[in-house]
């Protein structure tokens, strides 16, 4: 489906789409105070950046830093492709030690690889236990966040459903009291677990250390107890030095939620002892942006979430009408990149008002790489041939400037002289909701000529 | 000071009115003006979409319109950041293009950077909001963004600012796109839409009696959405604004 | 081992011109008073800070705080606090620890501009006991307060402690219509005592 008319959907429910407008604003609010109370604020954002394209600039090389450093820390290190192939070392790693159930905290990357139903079709017990992502798995659905996966249910959504699986009083929807049903029922998933999986935040190439953020502690708690850690990571997520956590630390969590830092900030080097450590490197398309001049920066990415928060579109459509695992400004540049035919319409999803780049901790240029989308599929020919062929239209009128004028008179004259009904209906999405500009009988040119020819007798 | 004017094709056919305010406030501020009337449209609805070599004619028709002045001015953001930022692409290595680029101003960043006006005779004593569109203020940075950390400045506001009697309503979002985003409006016309009035209902809790804007795009859109709804809140082009005040003047 | 190389000389084809790594050598924002700046943030993170001349007056203070006398399995790792009925060196599987109700543990430094203090796994016999325990208190030396993260990562190194991680607060989430709620999965409250002399008195 078209983002437009899932986009229209979530309108339709205005009261709705409302609450989750104010809900999204109120996180960028948040943020929007943290970045103003750090007076090196833009300072950080270059900084990050920089790191960012410096570590592009030699990423093979960092790599095998990393593999080394970790290796040598006693972890193992796995490559993968693609989706398929990271599903797979998961899958073999979880079978040579005869895992049955796996408690999982939050992490993109096996969402962008549906690794939660490969497993599970083989028999394994996979529990999400972020408490926003285990909301949308007993729901059957994919996030519609990448921070706040669930940002899209209300709280009588989420005690009618944990009634359902989880025993909490009928009509409960005290976020407390629904909170503390989910810590009880976690407990359980996350004592009987036999490993533990996590998304990685930063990887140190000069350590070969891998941090990962969370507020709940689920990823601390999911590592902790099983002896089995499986660290999961796009090799974008690399880093070169361990100094430079100082700069993405302080960046992510203000941006994302307008926290100082994330409640846990956890740093994981090597396995801890009788443990193992598994870590998995995953291309599934990232090489492919690093070599596109246009594209390559949204490598930067750090998943805080910010542009989400900040994009009226995406605050007035909801993460789910991009049908993409990672909705928003970043997902309609990530998702296209994947597969343009599907993901079509996900550039267009955009006003180019430009507040996503003005957010974005590490300086993407969001909006011009959703313009550049554009153009990519115009030369692909995925931009729709009503679109091309009114474009082509409108410049073949606009190069002659004698057709230009005559046709805006003509044009002009009809709006003032047709009958409304003409004008106003199903094929004039303007009009739907708004009126058209007023038809003056001159246009500026003539006003002007009129005005100088005045002058001249004068 | 020669400048060639610079109306944006939507303003040429249907805000003609915005037009003579810009002529009228350069001509009183002692600037020559002239309007080339081979000129048409920059390009922005066809780059916009995607169809870059589509556009690629107007872009080159724009460069030899205006080749001859010495400064370029336009009272639409958008369409002088199509020129300064978009053309390169388009136009890279053509002669006289870096020269275009340095000279085309929009409208109120003429005013305050090349003729230096950090005020302007006049009164105007109206409540009056204003919008600050977006590719003014992220493209050309006429002002600064919500988002960013430095320290505050506002082009647009600023002229208006000495204005005798105005007085500025505050939004809760200050600079929220309205949603106009040119194919956008009819493409995800609901979205669009419901951004509009966001934006109206904001200023209208804000108390705004005139609604302006450095952008006739936004205008035309939110007033598009006013009239719709019989509201009476006021839609003016900064030029306007300023032209109106001029004729107050003692 | 055929996707590493494949991986690595795809990378190699599509390497962007070389960028130098930038200085992080810069005038990050420092406070006139790093501990009180502490103090207020951990407040805002759901957190409390107290400062304490030495070991006993953070046992007086514990004795005073509900969900500690309250508690009835109780252990402390903080070498000079012996109390509690858990010794964390006696259990040998983590999920014993399940059970715990309050874990007084040490920190090895604070952080001022955002609360958070620098755990160091290796100095406990199970890292779990940070996160299994319903109420935690950081036992932290009050000279060992930084300004900032760039502070903080130039005292640590790599990986000197396998397992170590910043601790910004209670365990929260807001997952539920963006309501902050105390207490996910990890430690329901969080005590930050700041001692001058890690001594008894």
């Amino acid at each position: 489906m078209e983002h437009a008319s899932l986009a229209a959907d979530f309108v339709k429910n205005d009261e709705r789409a409302h609450w989750h407008d104010r809900s999204l604003w109120f996180v960028r609010s948040k943020r929007d105070k943290c970045a103003h109370a750090l007076p090196e604020w833009e300072l950080l954002r270059e900084t990050a950046s920089q790191i960012k394209l410096h570590l592009m600039s030699q990423l093979d090389r960092y790599l095998e830093e990393f593999e080394r450093n970790a290796t040598r820390l006693g972890a193992v290190v796995h490559w993968a492709s693609d989706a398929a192939e990271h599903n797979q070392i998961v899958h073999d790693i979880l079978l040579s030690h005869g895992v049955r159930k796996v408690v999982k905290s939050k992490s993109m990357l096996t969402e962008e690889c549906h690794l939660n139903p490969f497993l599970e079709r083989h028999g394994i017990e996979v529990i999400d236990t972020d408490l926003g992502e285990r909301i949308v798995q007993l729901r059957d659905e994919g996030p519609s966040h990448i921070v706040m996966p669930a940002i899209h249910l209300k709280k009588e959504e989420i005690g009618e459903l944990f009634h359902e699986h989880l025993g909490t009083e009928a009509g409960a929807t005290d976020p407390q009291y629904l909170t503390e049903a989910a810590r009880q029922h976690l407990r359980e998933k996350f004592l009987g677990a036999d490993a533990g999986l996590t998304g990685v935040n930063f990887a140190v190439a000069e350590t070969g250390g891998i941090v990962v953020c969370t507020n709940e502690g689920n990823a601390d708690l999911g590592t902790s107890l099983p002896r089995l850690h499986i660290a999961c990571m796009g090799i974008e997520k690399l880093i070169p030095r361990a100094a430079d956590l100082g700069v993405f630390l302080r960046l992510l969590a203000r941006s994302a939620t307008g926290q100082p830092i994330t409640t846990y900030s956890s740093h994981f080097h090597g396995p801890r002892e009788g443990g193992e450590l598994h870590i998995v490197l995953v291309d599934n398309g990232r090489t492919d942006l690093l070599g596109s001049d246009e594209f390559r920066r949204s490598l930067n990415c750090i998943r805080c979430g910010a542009c989400m928060n900040t994009c009226p579109v995406y605050r007035r459509s909801g993460g789910h009408s991009y049908e993409a695992t990672v909705p928003g400004p970043i997902g309609s540049i990530l998702a296209p990149a994947r597969d343009a035919g599907h993901y079509h319409s996900l550039p267009f999803a955009c006003s180019l008002c430009g507040s996503c780049t003005d957010v974005c901790p590490v300086k993407i240029d969001l909006h011009h790489q959703l313009l550049t989308w554009r153009k990519e599929l115009a030369l692909r020919k995925l931009v729709p041939w009503r679109k091309r062929v009114a474009m082509k239209l409108a410049a073949g009128v606009l190069k002659r400037t004698w057709l230009y004028a005559l046709a805006g008179r003509f044009g002009r004259a009809m709006l003032r002289w047709m009958p409304r009904f003409l004008i106003y209906h199903r094929g004039n999405p303007w009009g739907k909701q708004r009126e058209l500009p007023p038809a003056p009988k001159r246009a500026f040119r003539q006003l002007y000529r009129q005005e100088r020819k005045r002058r001249g007798q004068s | 000071m020669k400048v060639g004017l610079f109306i944006p094709c939507y303003i040429d056919q249907f805000y003609p009115h915005v037009g003579m305010a810009v002529v009228r406030v350069l001509e009183r501020l002692g600037v020559e003006v002239d309007y080339p009337e081979a000129q048409t449209c920059c390009g922005q609805p066809m780059a916009n979409t995607g169809c870059a070599d589509t556009a690629k004619p107007l872009a080159e028709k724009f460069l030899s319109v205006f080749e001859p002045y010495e400064y370029v001015v336009g009272p639409s953001g958008s369409c002088v950041a199509m020129v300064r930022h978009h053309y390169d692409e388009l136009l890279h290595g053509r002669s006289g293009f870096d020269e275009l680029k340095a000279k085309t101003f929009e409208f109120c960043e003429f005013l305050t950077d090349v003729l230096k006006l950090e005020r302007i005779e006049g009164a105007f004593p109206h409540r009056v909001g204003v919008h600050q569109s977006c590719h003014g203020l992220r493209e050309l940075r006429l002002g600064s963004s919500s988002e960013m950390n430095v320290p505050p400045f506002n082009k647009t506001r600023i002229l208006l600012e000495g204005l005798r009697g105005i007085s500025f309503s505050e939004l809760s979002r200050a600079d929220e796109c309205c949603g106009f985003g040119g194919t956008f409006a009819v493409a995800e016309e609901a979205v669009s839409c419901m951004m509009g009035l966001d934006r109206i209902h904001d200023h209208e809790q804000a108390g705004t009696e005139v609604l302006t804007a450095g952008d006739m795009s936004c205008l035309m859109h939110l007033e598009g959405l006013l009239r719709r709804q019989k509201k009476s809140m006021r839609v003016m082009h900064v030029a306007e604004i300023l032209d109106a005040a001029a004729g107050e003047a003692p | 081992m055929a996707s590493r190389e494949h991986i690595l000389s795809a990378i190699r084809k599509r390497l962007p011109e070389s960028q130098p790594a930038p200085s992080l050598e810069q005038a990050w924002t420092t406070y006139a008073d790093p501990t009180q700046q502490f103090a207020d943030v951990l407040h805002g993170v759901g957190g409390l800070c107290v400062r304490c001349r030495n070991l006993g007056e953070v046992r007086a203070h514990l004795a005073s705080v509900p969900e500690f006398s309250q508690g009835t399995r109780i252990c402390s790792a903080v070498p000079g606090i012996s109390l509690g009925n858990v010794i964390l060196e006696k259990i040998d599987d983590p999920h014993d620890l399940a059970d715990v109700d309050y874990a007084v543990l040490p920190g090895e430094f604070a952080v001022a501009e955002n609360a958070a203090v620098w755990v160091d796994g290796s100095r406990v016999s199970h890292q779990a006991i940070y996160f299994i325990a319903q109420h935690v208190a950081l036992v932290v030396p009050a000279a060992e307060v930084v300004h900032n993260l760039h502070q903080a990562y130039a005292r640590l190194s790599f990986p000197d402690s396998g397992y170590g991680v910043f601790i910004s607060g209670p365990s929260k989430t807001a997952d539920i219509e963006q309501s902050l709620v105390i207490g996910a999965h990890g430690a329901r409250s969080q005590i930050v005592y700041l001692v001058d002399e890690m001594s008894a008195n």
